[in-house]
């Protein structure tokens, strides 16, 4: 009876999914607590916070978010192309490239423009900062890598265009745009 | 099966009737698009019920009917009498259907088009220009005089009578506006400017919500509308115009401090302080609106509390991150809001 | 009837009679023993009884996600869940009942009754009938392997960008609904070109186009509106997997791209498919309706006409989904006018199916009493429908709980239950068995109220204003008591349909043994025993009439002479019917499983890199070159007639 097998193909397929669910997705979590992850005093190279970040989908898109509110686009372009500030899609890094040398760099702020956003933004937003700025070069795993952003060219759709003559005199600039 | 529908009629009947008097309720005749789309409602509510109570008489009887005894076997359609005068009622039937449906065509559409006719020209209407945001609502009324402009974020205010085109944006997915009592919904698209007429007819406190799926925090997108009599009106656009108060004791002047200077102000603007932050609401007035966080809370001192101390609590996955304020710092914050009537 | 030729080879006719001739058409047709013989059937019933329990199962899981929404909705600011895992729950209820329970067991159905209905030995194209289960069965495990592993979508069934776009659709979330969705229009378009193929090619002798059962007429249908909406839907999806994995901007307004595409794309498929669920019912309806009054369904003509109406006309009404769009107003009128009209041809057909009991005499057993329920659910939901028509009207209730009351009137009322009718209907069919009488008036009585009492509340909920889609809503709006009496009546109903299904599992077990023809009804699928035979018939019907077995009661004709030493189809002429030619059917193979498996593996691969394309494709390649590898040069066969 055929009726039957499919039902044990599905009761294993469960089954396997839920062992594969044991080892669970951590870069899907929608982790929305924005507590800091709790620091743990190390003095090795890598801070443990960093994995956490870098492998978590909706920390780097939340990243992908602040990079365009705080405007760091405005000195390093949207897709982190560089321009009066370096480039951060390749793979030169003035300070170090590891995340928490870029939590640093943008915590502290460096010489030469790049200001200190300590108490300007909370840490943890400056870890999901650096997160997507590792995410610029393809440094973290593929599988949680963002896409790209829309409005990659900072071009305004034509469609955006005043459709009434008499509605000219508004401001109908966007407030995201207003800072690139 | 007309025993089980026949309560149902009432229940409909009563259904539309309880919800006149909801803040946020499609009822409502509290608006000029509103009251025409109730009446249209009523009209289609009547005319189906009636088509449907047909379908249910003709299904009780053909379950129920006597039939003579007649030999147990197949039976003989062209022989059995009642082809015929089925076959005159089917004819008949698709006749009233057709005509109902056409009926029902013509009135929506002429209640659609007179709508449309009855709107003032946007040119001489109240300027409001609307961007949502996953998940506020941003709001700018434009005058000619650029003085007058006003910015807000999740309210409402109209002057009662006055025609308020709005002008609606998307700053990232697509929303849906919509204030059930006053008007239909509008969607707003990234990429495209949409519009909308509200024309409210009565004074009172009505409540929107954004009525397209966008993303987490869907639920807890609301607007409080506020329809004043027009002084009224005029008095809170001129509050509205004007910069914040100024802090007035130690407290709130710490509060402005630590506002003004550190995390806060990244990304909200206040009028008249440094704070100038773009991408969240403006908090100008922020005391004086009647909810926080797009409807998720009501104003009061604790929710103020613990909105600041933990905006991922009431609203998990919003833009305001965890601060980690100092009790003193909660306090001094807490209370420059408050003051910001 | 005619006697085909060629002297050598072993055919059915007066030399090979009854139980000789079943053992040879059973060795030649009957699949091979075991695990084996399981894998590589290519038997359209194993395949359809496969298809429909897998349906149910994920009918079972779509129902458990909808007592959970209920349960989290029953008061206002519950804390049950969050808004993360709300969303993925209500985009996984949605998705799961449109793509993987309702088009896949309509179509399965087909697949099971339609090559009985119309008296041929096997569907045409088994082999892809095989591979469409197989990849049915892929795509369902992976967006539930993937709902399991938190990767479950939360952008809803109907994914718009952006939200569903690269930029706010974060992680895999979104890749895997789209390729999900190409899984079940890949399975989907297979079924339908072979039921389209079946219908027109294979139909018995004398069984004209005007003598097919309105079943076999609705499957014609809904295949061919499969074949049409499907692409709008294919071509979607695809653009959103290039926009989100190579950087393309079809639905990007930044780059030129337009948001708006997407929705035009996804309802000109999204609107035919609730017909597509809808029709199948219908059809349903006409043949339970015929054999429990005792008469053909009446005015057979008029209830064709209006199948085919509904067909047509759904591929014009789509942007009523769309009113609140701001899209020119002059346009709406059209699609208002569109959308009414659909209610004409459901009106022909709901009258005359009372007319056909009027004038019969009505028998009300369990499948009766599902047409009965289904009447009354579906005009109520057409009344509904016909407001949602209304642009003034529809720009208020759009996406509010209205709107939820609406469609689940017309997807459970008008399809779900028939498709129960059908399955009490024909159970004896499938099994060979009765199912339970007694049980199966509870659980329809369960059902139907339960289902009154979780819905009609909702009309309420939406006219105060309630949306769709929020995972909770404030105190004080009024929407507290009609939303607890929804989840009361949620439970209600999934106790009444897991009576049903209960009833089912007891009855396959302990059912009274059915016979051939339990109900006395008229089709050809009654002709054959219960259940049918590896090779449906021994001898080809020969049909007269519309209702062959009541007009030939004592004995229906039969044709002879197809070859029993290989597996041979006779095929018709498209309009009338007459013997046209003799194709041999293929063999059960693995060849389909494994073409199903590379073509999964590289659907599910290429959610994470492009490239998964170019190196997918050797694989799919080389299983279909196997496939399709002839084994041995046919038989030169003259031609009949």
């Amino acid at each position: 009876m055929s009726s039957r097998s499919p039902n044990k193909l599905a009761r294993i397929g469960l089954a396997g999914a839920a062992l594969l669910a044991l080892g669970a997705c951590d870069r899907e979590e929608r982790d929305t607590s924005r507590q800091p992850k709790p620091e743990t005093i190390s003095l090795a190279s890598s801070d443990p916070r960093a994995k956490e970040y870098e492998n978590s989908s909706f920390h780097i898109s939340q990243g992908q978010r602040y990079y365009s509110w705080m405007n760091c686009s405005g000195c390093h372009a949207l897709a982190g192309g560089g321009g009066m500030g370096p480039p951060l899609s390749d793979d030169e890094w003035r300070y170090g490239g590891r995340m928490e040398d870029i939590v640093q760099t943008i915590l502290k702020g460096r010489p030469n423009g790049m200001p200190a956003f300590e108490g300007r933004i909370t840490e943890q937003q400056a870890w999901q900062l650096a997160a997507f700025v590792r995410s610029l070069s393809a440094q973290p795993r593929q599988d949680v890598l963002p896409g790209r952003s829309d409005d990659i060219s900072n071009a305004e759709p034509q469609t955006l265009e005043e459709r009434r003559p008499q509605q000219s005199e508004s401001n109908t600039t966007l407030p995201s745009a207003e800072k690139d | 099966m007309r025993r089980r529908l026949l309560p149902l009629l009432p229940l409909l009947l009563v259904g539309s009737a309880c919800s006149v008097d909801g803040i946020q309720s499609v009822g409502g005749r509290d608006g000029q698009g509103g009251a025409a789309i109730a009446d249209l409602f009523g009209i289609f509510l009547v005319a189906t019920l009636l088509f449907a109570a047909v379908v249910a008489a003709f299904l009780g009887a053909a379950a129920l009917r006597r039939r003579g005894r007649r030999a147990d076997g197949i039976e003989d359609p062209e022989g059995s009498g009642t082809e015929r005068p089925l076959k005159t009622g089917l004819i008949v039937w698709i006749a009233a259907v057709a005509i109902g449906l056409f009926g029902l065509t013509l009135a929506s559409h002429l209640t659609d088009r007179s709508m449309a006719r009855a709107l003032p020209d946007p040119a001489s209407a109240l300027r409001i220009e609307i961007v949502a945001n996953q998940w506020w609502w941003d709001v700018r009324y434009h005058f000619r005089d650029p003085s007058r402009d006003v910015r807000t974020a999740n309210e409402l205010h109209l002057p009662a009578g006055v025609p308020a085109h709005v002008t609606l944006k998307s700053n990232d997915v697509i929303h849906s506006f919509w204030v059930p009592n006053l008007a239909g919904k509008q969607d707003l698209i990234p990429g495209r400017i949409t519009d909308l007429m509200l024309i409210p007819r009565k004074t009172g406190v009505y409540r929107g919500q954004c009525a397209e799926f966008c993303g987490m925090q869907h639920a807890h997108m609301a607007l409080d509308v506020t329809v004043e009599p027009r002084e009224a009106f005029e008095r809170w656009r001129a509050h509205n115009a004007a910069p914040a108060v100024p802090p007035t004791n130690a407290l709130t002047r710490a509060g402005y401090d630590y506002f003004t200077t550190r995390e806060c102000s990244t990304c909200h603007a206040i009028a008249g302080t440094p704070a100038s932050g773009q991408v969240a609401p403006d908090l100008t007035h922020f005391a004086s609106r009647r909810s926080i966080a797009a409807g998720t809370l009501p104003m009061s001192r604790g929710h103020i509390y613990a909105w600041i101390a933990d905006p991922q609590g009431p609203k998990p996955g919003n833009a305001m991150p965890y601060i980690g304020l100092e009790a003193d710092e909660l306090h001094a914050v807490a209370a420059y809001l408050e003051s910001l009537k | 009837m005619t006697v085909l030729s060629g002297k050598d080879l072993p055919r059915d006719g007066e030399m090979l009679q009854g139980v000789a001739l079943h053992a040879r058409l059973e060795a030649t047709w009957r699949r091979e023993p075991g695990f084996w013989g399981w894998l590589t059937t290519v038997d359209h019933k194993d395949v359809a009884r496969r298809y429909i329990v897998t349906a149910l199962i994920f009918l079972a899981l779509g129902g458990v996600l909808a007592l959970a929404m209920r349960l989290q909705l029953a008061k206002p600011e519950n804390a049950l869940m969050g808004p993360d895992r709300y969303n993925q729950i209500f985009t996984m209820h949605g998705t799961t009942m449109m793509f993987l329970f309702a088009v896949p067991v309509m179509e399965a159905m087909s697949v099971f009754l339609v090559p009985l209905m119309i008296g041929t030995r096997a569907i045409s194209f088994p082999r892809l009938n095989a591979f469409s289960y197989w990849v049915y069965l892929s795509g369902g495990l992976l967006l539930w392997v993937a709902f399991v592993l938190n990767v479950g979508p939360d952008v809803g069934w109907f994914a718009y960008p952006p939200l569903a776009g690269p930029e706010y659709g974060t992680g895999k979330r979104a890749d895997v609904w789209a390729q999900m969705v190409t899984f079940t229009e890949v399975a989907a378009l297979c079924i339908s070109v072979e039921i389209v193929a079946t219908i027109l090619k294979q139909r018995a002798p004398g069984m004209t186009l005007a003598r097919m059962p309105v079943f076999v007429w609705v499957s014609l249908v809904v295949s061919l509106m499969v074949i049409f909406s499907m692409p709008a839907v294919t071509l979607a999806s695809g653009f959103l997997l290039s926009d989100r994995l190579v950087g393309t901007h079809f639905f990007n307004p930044f780059e030129h791209g337009d948001a708006l595409l997407w929705q035009h794309l996804f309802w000109f498929f999204g609107h035919p498919e609730v017909y597509i669920i809808f029709l199948p019912g219908a059809g349903f309806v006409s043949e339970i309706v015929a054999t429990f009054s005792r008469r053909p369904v009446f005015a057979y003509p008029a209830v064709v006409l209006a199948v085919v109406a509904i067909g047509l006309l759904a591929f014009g009404l789509w942007v009523h989904h769309m009113f609140a769009t701001g899209l020119p107003r002059l346009g709406y009128s059209f699609f208002t006018a569109a959308s009414m009209a659909v209610a004409i041809p459901s009106g022909i057909q709901i009258f005359c199916w009372i007319a056909t009991m009027w004038s019969g005499r009505p028998r009300f057993e369990v499948p009766m009493l599902w047409v009965v329920g289904f009447i009354v659910t579906f005009v109520l939901g057409g009344i509904t429908g016909v407001m949602l028509a209304s642009v003034p009207l529809d720009l208020q209730l759009h996406d509010t709980y209205f709107v939820v009351a609406h469609f689940h009137y017309v997807l459970i009322g008008g399809a779900v239950f028939p498709l129960l009718g059908a399955f009490a209907y024909w159970f004896p069919k499938f099994t060979g068995r009765m199912m339970g009488d007694g049980l199966g008036r509870l659980s329809f009585w369960i059902t139907f109220v339960g289902f009154h009492l979780t819905f009609a509340p909702m009309h309420w909920t939406g006219v105060m204003g309630m949306p769709r889609r929020v995972y909770t809503y404030p105190v004080g709006m009024g929407w507290d008591q009609l939303n607890l009496l929804s989840t009361a009546g949620a439970f209600v109903l999934a106790t009444g349909v897991l009576l049903f299904l209960v009833n089912a599992a007891v009855s396959i077990a302990r059912g009274r043994v059915s016979g051939p023809n339990p109900w006395d009804a008229a089709g050809l699928e009654w002709a054959t025993s219960s259940p049918p035979p590896p090779y449906n018939f021994a001898h080809i019907p020969v049909v007269s009439s519309a209702s062959p077995l009541w007009d030939n009661r004592h004995h229906l004709p039969v044709m002879t002479g197809l070859r029993v030493d290989d597996r041979e189809l006779l095929l018709t002429t498209v309009m009338e019917a007459k013997p046209d030619l003799r194709e041999p059917s293929p063999e059960p193979t693995i060849w389909p499983l494994v073409a199903a498996a590379a073509t999964g593996g590289t659907f599910v691969a290429s959610i994470f890199t492009p490239w998964a394309v170019v190196i997918g494709a050797v694989p799919v390649a080389a299983a279909l070159t196997f496939w399709f590898w002839p084994k041995v040069a046919p038989t030169p066969e003259p031609v009949a007639e």
